[in-house]
């Protein structure tokens, strides 16, 4: 198992914790600073760096994929077969090569936004009409000024739902770094899990914030989409 | 465990031999795992398929379906595991629920679309023929939405499989048992029962996607399953 920092006990502290009643706001008042907050914080680091990464490689692929369409089709298998690899086997696989590292962790969640993001980005490229092509072909547009000012702009909203599905699992993957690292959200439901009686309030507070974070990130998502796209989407 | 050896590229080799060494007890952990999942697929294929189907035909409760979907996949799995395992102890029916919770979401959200989605035009000329309601729905629009059906079970499967092994933590015993100790079965043991979960899953996969293309009606089997790979949820 992971060596992580000194376990806190829940022995000492009010009734509340001491019974370990369905939820205690003190204890998350006194772990706030200590274990809630630093958790969050890590979180959003591994699906930020994950997200990046992952947009960073799946960007140019779908963008070579939709100029040469043949190699579409293996890659879409392959990212299915790849999304069937459970994330804790993937974890611990890589452990040989890289170690109990955030970079093991990382190359298991980028390959995860790979998976989502390439198809919705190559989706995207490929959504603009064949009239609008033609009709951009016709002013005189060079192949370049129809990608960057004709495909690019129309693959805007299916860019934005892959990165919100995207996102969003990430969030929910980054959970099972806590097997690895004493990193993340995860890592609290993890000790509280190690308690003799698991310890309901950690688990309900951490949890909670990891839906939360992925419903707000969600949001930002949206409201990113609407900032963006000023035309009509079908 | 120390550094050194996690990061000995030789423990793969020592990861075959354990799974050379011990078959039986590799198949008998799989199993449990399969068993887990199979009670979770079928509790949640009882709920979540009736209710999208018939919501499907009657068009109605998209928002259901649509945020089913999106439920299902900000709960991370680890989350709800642990909740089940507060409210209902350590062992199997904690589990159970858990993981039928995240089937629920592909099966249902896939069920409303594939009979919702029917093309209006057939339902209109069968109901012209004088079909009833329940005959469109047996004879239309279910035959119909049998690639989305399964789409959504075999997402609904292959996620169950994939989550089990954590379950571990909460009594759900299985492979993943094996990953969670690494105390007693070191990492070459780990990394076998990974291989196993991995094999497994993909098992599931290509199996479940044999059964989609069986039962698929001959006329949308080209057109269906290309995109139907590609398609996420």
């Amino acid at each position: 198992m992971t060596a992580g920092p000194v376990i806190p006990t829940f022995g000492h502290g009010s009734t509340c914790v001491k019974e370990n009643h369905t939820f205690c706001w003190d204890w998350v008042h006194a772990h706030w600073g200590d274990t809630l907050q630093p958790a969050l914080v890590q979180h959003l680091e591994l699906t930020a760096i994950a997200i990046v990464i992952g947009f960073a490689i799946a960007f140019p692929l779908a963008l070579l994929a939709h100029r040469f369409r043949p190699l579409e089709q293996p890659v879409g298998i392959a990212s299915a077969l790849l999304y069937t690899i459970p994330s804790l086997a993937l974890f611990q696989i890589l452990i040989p090569f890289t170690g109990l590292t955030r970079t093991t962790v990382e190359i298991a969640l980028v390959s995860y936004t790979l998976v989502i993001l390439f198809p919705n980005i190559l989706a995207g490229l490929r959504s603009a009409p064949p009239d609008v092509l033609e009709a951009a072909r016709g002013m005189g547009l060079t192949s370049r000024q129809v990608l960057t000012s004709v495909e690019l702009p129309l693959a805007v909203p299916s860019i934005i739902g892959g990165l919100r599905i995207a996102v969003v699992s990430t969030i929910a993957v980054a959970t099972i770094a806590a097997f690895l690292l004493p990193d993340g959200l995860g890592y609290p439901i993890f000790v509280a899990l190690n308690q003799p009686v698991p310890f309901k309030t950690e688990i309900y507070a951490a949890g909670a914030l990891a839906v939360g974070l992925a419903i707000a990130c969600d949001f930002l998502l949206v409201a990113l989409r609407r900032a963006l796209v000023r035309w009509k989407t079908v | 465990m120390t550094l050194a050896d996690a990061a000995n590229l030789h423990t793969f080799g020592e990861a075959f031999r354990f799974i050379g060494d011990h078959p039986s007890f590799l198949a008998t952990k799989a199993f449990e795992q399969l068993q887990l999942s199979a009670a979770a697929l079928g509790l949640a294929l009882l709920v979540a398929l009736p209710l999208g189907v018939v919501l499907g035909h009657l068009h109605r409760g998209s928002a259901l379906a649509i945020g089913a979907s999106i439920v299902g996949r900000a709960l991370p799995s680890l989350v709800l595991i642990a909740t089940f395992l507060t409210l209902l102890g350590i062992g199997f029916l904690n589990n159970m629920f858990a993981l039928a919770v995240l089937a629920t979401g592909p099966i249902l959200t896939n069920a409303f679309d594939g009979v919702d989605g029917v093309d209006r035009d057939a339902v209109e000329a069968a109901r012209g023929m004088g079909m009833t309601g329940t005959q469109i729905l047996g004879r239309i629009e279910l035959p119909l939405a049998i690639p989305l059906l399964f789409t959504g079970i075999r997402v609904a499967a292959v996620t169950v499989v994939a989550t089990a092994p954590i379950a571990a933590i909460a009594g759900g015993g299985g492979l993943g048992d094996i990953i969670v100790n690494q105390a007693s079965y070191r990492l070459s043991g780990v990394l076998a029962a990974s291989i196993c979960v991995m094999l497994l899953s993909a098992a599931v996969f290509v199996l479940l996607l044999g059964v989609q293309v069986a039962v698929t009606p001959r006329g949308l089997r080209r057109t269906s399953l290309g995109d139907d790979l590609t398609r996420k949820e």
